[in-house]
């Protein structure tokens, strides 16, 4: 089996968009200065997170799978993460 | 203790997974009015686990759940296996017995958890999906009910069955952030595959299933593993990485998972299959260090949001514990009902059930295997020795043969291994698991 790329491989998921409200924020300061930036670009399955030439995080919150191994390892301070709102978010069929 | 104004339900139920939906079920079953909220759109949208269910305690719930239940496949065999990069070192471990009576099945969640809750419903429960539950009602030092957006709902008590995040028992002071080591994160995907090539596959028939516990160059030396499980007509395939590892050698996971995934004794078991789903959810690997404050003032805490998952080197167990706490956590609200105190003390009993049952127990027994497992030279060193080992004894090249415990012991001094580390993990071994 050839391996899709991640970003393929997300859209076989199931997603429903909250269009209104992103659940993940960065507090880019604390990001860099801790290495939180860096850690969660490496330890995220979905790559919401990634670093832009200007070292600060960007976040492509539609593709989050909800697991919050982001926020286990973020340094205090350095990221706001919570669930989406009710019935937003990945919605798994096998799961 | 005072008595709210009028609860709308005796007990609100935070999380429709397995530990949610067997506590609603078994309070809905005692003439309770049970609420159990949602986040995902349906219940089992939100929810993910590796796949292995080890099925008697939910048996005991559901008599007829093998028969009923959406489940995949019996596992029947066993393959425990150490990887290396080009050799790979397993025990095979198949026996009818284990098929009757059944002791795990591979499950795919969002099917089985959807068939749970239509079971509570069944049972008298109300369903309340696509409602996050924002945070709890606090009186003095007592919940006495959860917010949901702008919805205030009360009940006489609460069970917290968010999950492994659980921000409802950490809001609550129950828990605090775990250090990195008692964490997890488990990468899956679920490939799709005709039955027939499963079954010929995997040395199969009927609903028989296989479950791969693989260490070694699957995680890249990270500590961890990757696991292969059987489903009717897909399997689940991924691996979990613990986070201290992970992030101080400053891997990348999805390489990991790739590299897991492409093995070359790997691949051959997915080849012509399609990828149906990509998911990922974070493992308490803590053990019993990491149950905390489980019971408070009108709320307890089950399942994953409790810490209960047990990982012994040979079986990874989350979703049997959720059912034996669910199991005693009921138990223990509907005593405290009757008694009509279900302040911390009035509750306590869902404490002292758990203990007693097989999943306190069992975290007891298993206490020291997360410091083992801990060990780094799991993953990487013992899977070369026995492969070495092995080596020794097959790679007939025309020198002259050597006895087996000689070739170990030329091995070993090869290996980075020493002596003594091969029996202090030996003894901690035979001790932890």
């Amino acid at each position: 089996m050839k391996l899709p790329s991640v970003t393929e491989r997300l859209t076989k998921n199931r997603f429903l968009l909250d269009e209104e409200q992103c659940h993940i924020e960065v507090n880019q300061e604390i990001a860099k200065a801790t290495g939180t930036g860096q850690a969660i670009v490496a330890c995220c399955p979905a790559h919401v997170y990634r670093e832009e030439p200007d070292g600060t995080i960007s976040v492509e919150y539609a593709a989050c799978l909800e697991c919050g191994t982001c926020l286990a390892i973020a340094a205090p301070g350095a990221l706001t993460w919570h669930y989406p709102r009710g019935g937003f978010g990945v919605q798994f069929r096998e799961g | 203790m005072t008595e709210p104004a009028e609860p709308d339900f005796e007990v609100i139920v935070i999380g429709a997974g397995i530990a949610g939906c067997v506590a609603a079920y078994q309070l809905a079953r005692q003439g309770r009015s049970v609420l159990l909220v949602e986040r995902g759109e349906e219940p089992g949208s939100k929810n993910l686990s590796g796949g292995v269910l080890y099925s008697r305690g939910i048996q005991q719930v559901f008599p007829d759940f093998l028969a009923e239940a959406p489940v995949e496949r019996r596992i029947t065999r066993n393959y425990i296996n150490f990887l290396n990069a080009r050799s790979s070192v397993a025990i095979d471990y198949k026996d009818a017995r284990l098929a009757e009576p059944a002791n795990a099945v591979t499950v795919l969640r969002a099917k089985l958890d959807a068939w749970l809750a239509a079971k509570c419903e069944e049972a008298g429960a109300l369903i309340m999906p696509g409602v996050r539950v924002d945070r709890v009602l606090i009186e003095g030092t007592r919940i006495v009910g959860v917010q949901a957006g702008d919805d205030e709902l009360r009940a006489k008590v609460v069970v917290a069955a968010d999950g492994v995040n659980s921000f409802i028992a950490k809001e609550a002071g129950l828990r605090e952030k775990e250090p990195l080591n008692h964490l997890a994160v488990g990468v899956k995907s679920v490939v799709s595959l005709p039955r027939e090539t499963i079954e010929a596959r995997f040395n199969l028939t009927g609903d028989e299933g296989a479950a791969f516990a693989v260490v070694g160059d699957c995680t890249e030396g990270v500590g961890g593993g990757g696991f292969l499980y059987t489903n009717l007509d897909s399997l689940s395939v991924g691996i979990v990485v613990r986070l201290d590892d992970l992030t101080a050698k400053k891997k990348v996971v999805t390489d990991i998972f790739d590299h897991f995934l492409e093995h070359q004794f790997i691949a051959p078991y997915l080849e012509g299959g399609e990828l149906l789903e990509y998911g990922c959810h974070l493992v308490a690997e803590g053990g019993l260090h990491m149950i905390g404050e489980i019971v408070t003032d009108g709320m307890v805490v089950v399942g994953d949001a409790a810490g209960l998952t047990l990982n012994t080197g040979l079986t990874v167990r989350g979703m049997d514990l959720a059912v034996g706490s669910a199991v005693a956590a009921a138990d223990a609200i509907g005593t405290a009902l009757d008694a009509k105190d279900v302040s911390q003390a009035g509750l306590a009993g869902y404490r002292d059930k758990l203990f007693a049952s097989y999943v306190g127990q069992d975290m007891k027994t298993y206490a020291k295997a997360p410091s083992f497992l801990e060990v780094e030279r799991m993953y990487k060193q013992y899977g070369e020795l026995f492969a070495n080992v092995l080596y020794g004894a097959f790679n007939l090249d025309t020198q002259p043969r050597q006895h087996m415990v000689k070739v170990a012991r030329k091995s070993l001094a090869r290996s980075p291994l020493k002596m003594r580390q091969l029996v202090r993990d030996g003894i901690a071994g035979a001790r932890a698991l």
